[in-house]
């Protein structure tokens, strides 16, 4: 299209303008309020003994979630694409469910399998564990949420590869473990960093299924964005500039996530 | 496999064996019921306003990604992936620090309608973006040229050439910010005050002890999705994240 200037920039004008206040203006704002007091109150409030451990929650939670995920992704992926068959199939159906599910549902769900009442519950509260309203609940529900990213990243590359190299490997007497070693997993690095990435992401960012899992005690089951939350519905005692500090805190985490994802993308095109 | 059906499947087959495990009219009535209806129906409205809005802003903000040069492109493109980065609650905290009480730029959309639209189309906002622009990297101009020289108007050239060769990545993009949309809860949590959207109602079924009720609107919310998940295959877009 021979689009004229007007036209050009009026496009443009429209576009900027409306991720400036979806995207850049909230995010200034909150940057802002975190710090209108100062900075030392908003360290203060970063570094309560309630949201230091709510920080290394959160990174146990990731940290517990995402090597468990891209072991199960990159098995997941390989045998997506390089099985053919109904197993194949109706995995590659059931892959995407934790992202069509509502995470609230995801926390139910957790609820009514593992919870008092639930099928196993009854099993795991005899001997004396508790996984609905504890960590281990929360651990399943990150789990849940972050399962698709590594397969849908990992699957994509395996495609574009094809498998020329593993057969030539294994006609060469190489056995199917070191095959998966020395050709496969170099071949789909960048496309497991960036799955890694995303799950990342999501695994520190969740809220919704962990909310239902949680009972929300101060040093026990507290992650980071669950302390934004309640720091936000306590009222007065100016606590929302805690909430505004915390939530300051997650962003610059996500900063560092999204400026890696700026990295590994074009690295990633072109293994694609 | 087994790994799959301990985490995914057993917690959602419990959902859906409650919630069919009670009697059609127990689960009409839970489903039926004003404030369930009413929460479906603005679940509803909200996420078919935020994927044709999204489809339309998405389509003109990687349009200008993509043909458009100016300063800060870069920065913009890399932008566009803060809402995936961002972590829900966080969005949902920023804009109630914008748009909230003490709005400091005295817009108050807090606790209101309006805000789930802005809050939805925050965190659907990549998309769309991300599925059309790989498509308009690709496009090839001399199909638009060749019709601009036989006098096509650009609205025609738009309507005929580019618009057919984005249909299926816009809608693609559009039915994953549809999905999203209908399941949202990190970024609403903070800033819907009274307005009663599905998965809050949910969560506060399960809050209240009623995990029947609940169970039978996630029902309903799963349906949803599932019946999304169908339609996006036939339209043939891969599901990204």
């Amino acid at each position: 299209m021979l689009i004229s200037r007007r036209a050009r920039w009026s496009l443009r004008g429209v576009a900027l303008v409306y991720l400036l206040l979806l995207l850049l203006l909230p995010v200034a704002v909150v940057f802002v309020k975190t710090f209108e007091h100062g900075f030392s109150v908003a360290w203060a409030w970063v570094t309560t003994p309630a949201a230091i451990s709510a920080l290394w929650l959160s990174l146990l939670m990731a940290l517990i979630a995402v090597p468990l995920n891209t072991i199960f992704g990159i098995g997941a992926a390989i045998v997506l694409v390089r099985r053919r068959g109904r197993l194949a199939a109706l995995l590659d159906v059931m892959i995407d469910l934790p992202f069509l599910v509502s995470p609230v549902i995801v926390g139910l769900a957790l609820t009514l399998v593992y919870g008092e009442t639930g099928w196993f519950g009854s099993w795991f509260s005899s001997h004396g564990i508790r996984i609905i309203f504890a960590v281990p609940g929360m651990v399943l529900a990150t789990i849940f949420v972050s399962l698709p990213f590594v397969v849908r990243e990992v699957a994509p590359v395996l495609v574009e590869i094809g498998d020329e190299q593993e057969q030539a490997a294994a006609t060469l007497g190489a056995s199917s473990w070191q095959t998966f070693w020395r050709v496969t997993l170099p071949s789909i690095r960048w496309g497991v960093a960036y799955g890694v990435i995303l799950s990342t992401a999501r695994a520190l960012g969740e809220i919704g299924a962990v909310l239902v899992v949680s009972s929300l005690v101060a040093g026990q089951t507290l992650t980071l964005p669950l302390l934004v939350y309640q720091r936000d519905s306590q009222i007065g005692s100016g606590s929302i500039t805690g909430a505004y500090a915390a939530a300051t805190e997650l962003a610059v985490i996500s900063l560092v996530v999204l400026l890696a994802m700026t990295l590994f993308a074009p690295r990633r095109q072109e293994t694609k | 496999m087994l790994w799959m059906s301990v985490i995914v499947l057993i917690p959602l087959a419990a959902v859906v064996a409650k919630g069919v495990s009670q009697s059609p009219s127990s689960f009409w009535t839970s489903v039926t019921n004003p404030l369930a209806l009413k929460a479906l129906g603005i679940t509803l409205a909200a996420s078919i306003l935020t994927a044709l809005v999204g489809a339309v802003m998405g389509t003109v903000v990687a349009w200008v990604l993509v043909r458009d040069q100016f300063p800060g492109k870069r920065f913009i493109n890399a932008l566009i992936d803060l809402p995936f980065a961002l972590p829900t609650v966080v969005a949902g905290l920023t804009l109630l620090a914008l748009y909230g009480p003490g709005s400091p730029i005295g817009v108050h959309l807090a606790y209101t309608r309006a805000i789930v639209l802005v809050a939805l189309l925050f965190v659907t906002l990549p998309f769309v973006v991300r599925s059309v622009q790989p498509v308009l990297l690709e496009l090839n101009k001399e199909a638009e040229e060749a019709a601009a020289s036989l006098g096509a108007s650009n609205a025609t050239i738009f309507r005929r050439v580019v618009l057919p060769a984005l249909r299926p990545a816009i809608l693609s993009g559009a039915a994953l910010a549809f999905a999203r949309s209908v399941g949202e809860i990190g970024s609403l949590v903070l800033i819907v005050g009274k307005v009663q959207i599905a998965s809050i109602v949910i969560f506060a079924d399960v809050e209240s002890d009623a995990p029947q009720a609940a169970a039978s609107l996630s029902l309903v919310l799963i349906v949803l999705s599932l019946l999304v998940l169908v339609l996006m295959r036939r339209v043939g877009g891969r599901v990204a994240h």
